[in-house]
C-alpha cells in the first residue's frame, strides 16, 4: 500500500493547467524481474521534462521520446520493452524482465 | 486521460479515499471508480480484490483488456503507549510501509531516545488524536495497560472507524474494559471490534514476538476477504 507517485500526478495536473502538453506513462504489465510494479507512473511534458519512473532508468529515455509523439498526436500507445523484444523499441531491460507501458495524453477532450 | 479525470483522481487521493482507474488499453478509454461505488460496478469483484491487495493489474472483461490502477492511501498505524512492545512494533510496521505515530503522555516513556526516527507525541490522546486526521486506513493499537490513557483513545478509534482496533490485556482485563466503555455509551458492536487479547495467537512471549503477532493480525484484517477471515477464526 505504498503511496507511490504522490507528487507525479499532482505535477501532471499542474503542468496541464499551466498550458503544457502532458503525457502520462503507466506500467500496465510485467513479466520476469521487472524493476517497477504495474501501476508505476512517469509523467512527461512538452519540454521533455519528466518525473517518476517505469523502470530502473533503462527505458525512460525511449518512453520520453514516444511520449512527445503522443502529446503531438493525442493517440495513446502501448509500448513493450524487454530482452526478447525485436522491435524498434528494443532498448532492453538490463535486469532481464519485460514490461508493457501505456502512454496517453493528459487533457484529452 | 481527461483533465477532469486527473483532477478527480488527485482530489480523491488528497482526501485519502481509495480509487481505481480503469483503462481500456486498446483505445485509451477510461473511467475512475471511487471505492464507495464499487458495489454497483459490473467489475465489483475484481475492483474489491485489487484494492484489498493494494495491487494494480490487467484484467479481461467482455473480451477487452482493462488495466486497473489502484490508488490506495498509505496505511497508518497509531500506537497508544510508548512501551517496550511499541519499541519493537514501530520499526516492524515501518518496514511494512505503514506511517507510524506513537502517542503517550508519559514523557519518561515517550522519549526520542527510546523511539529514534518515529513520530512521537507526548500528549494525552484527547489532545493528540484529533490533529492526526485518523481515518479508516488507520490501524489503531492501545498498549499502555492504563485505562486513563487507553479508554479515551479507543473512543476516538471507534468514531473514526479504523480498519483495525486492538488493545493489550488479558480476557479479564478486557472484560473490565468492556464494563467501563459501555458505561460511557460504547455500543456492543463497537466494543466487539476490539481485538483482545491483541495479536494472532502464535504463542508470542517477547515484545518483538508480540509485535509480530500484532502486525500479522493487522495484515490479515487489511488483506483477507471478510468470509475467509470468518472461516479462519
Amino acid at each position: 500500500m505504498l503511496n507511490r507517485d504522490e507528487d507525479i500526478l499532482q505535477a501532471a495536473e499542474a503542468w496541464q493547467k499551466a498550458g503544457h502538453g502532458v503525457a502520462l506513462a503507466t506500467v500496465v504489465e510485467t513479466w520476469g524481474s521487472a524493476p517497477r510494479p504495474a501501476g508505476s507512473n512517469l509523467v512527461i511534458n512538452d519540454d521533455g521534462t519528466f518525473l517518476g519512473s517505469v523502470s530502473g532508468g533503462c527505458v525512460e529515455g525511449a518512453v520520453v521520446t514516444e511520449a512527445l509523439d503522443v502529446i503531438a498526436s493525442g493517440e495513446p500507445k502501448l509500448l513493450e520493452f524487454g530482452v526478447a523484444d525485436e522491435t524498434a523499441w528494443n532498448v532492453g531491460l538490463s535486469c532481464g524482465g519485460t514490461i508493457r507501458v501505456f502512454v496517453e495524453k493528459v487533457g484529452q477532450s | 486521460m481527461k483533465a477532469e479525470t486527473l483532477a478527480t483522481l488527485n482530489a480523491e487521493r488528497a482526501a485519502r479515499r481509495p480509487v481505481i482507474l480503469i483503462t481500456d488499453i486498446s483505445d485509451g478509454t477510461q473511467r475512475l471508480v471511487k471505492a464507495a461505488d464499487f458495489g454497483a460496478d459490473p467489475l465489483h469483484a475484481e475492483l474489491e480484490k485489487q484494492l484489498r491487495m493494494g495491487k494494480s493489474a490487467m484484467v479481461e472483461a467482455d473480451g477487452k483488456k482493462l488495466f486497473l490502477n489502484v490508488y490506495a492511501p498509505t496505511a497508518r498505524l497509531v500506537i497508544i503507549g510508548a512501551v517496550h512492545i511499541s519499541q519493537a512494533l514501530a520499526p516492524l510496521a515501518r518496514s511494512l510501509d505503514y506511517d507510524v505515530t506513537v502517542v503517550d503522555p508519559r514523557t519518561a516513556f515517550a522519549s526520542p531516545e527510546r523511539f529514534p526516527d518515529v513520530k512521537l507525541i507526548a500528549e494525552w490522546p484527547e489532545e493528540a488524536l484529533p490533529g492526526l486526521d485518523i481515518d479508516h486506513y488507520t490501524a489503531f493499537v492501545a498498549v499502555t495497560h492504563d485505562p486513563k490513557i487507553d479508554d479515551p483513545a479507543l473512543l476516538h478509534a471507534f468514531e473514526k472507524n479504523c480498519f483495525y482496533i486492538g488493545a493489550l490485556g488479558s480476557r479479564k482485563t478486557h472484560a473490565k474494559r468492556g464494563d467501563r466503555l459501555k458505561a460511557q455509551g460504547v455500543s456492543e458492536a463497537d466494543f466487539a471490534r476490539i481485538k483482545a487479547p491483541i495479536g494472532l495467537n502464535i504463542g508470542a512471549v517477547s515484545p518483538s514476538e508480540i509485535a509480530v503477532s500484532i502486525m500479522a493480525e493487522i495484515t490479515a484484517e487489511l488483506r483477507m476477504p471478510r468470509d475467509a477471515k470468518a472461516a479462519g477464526a
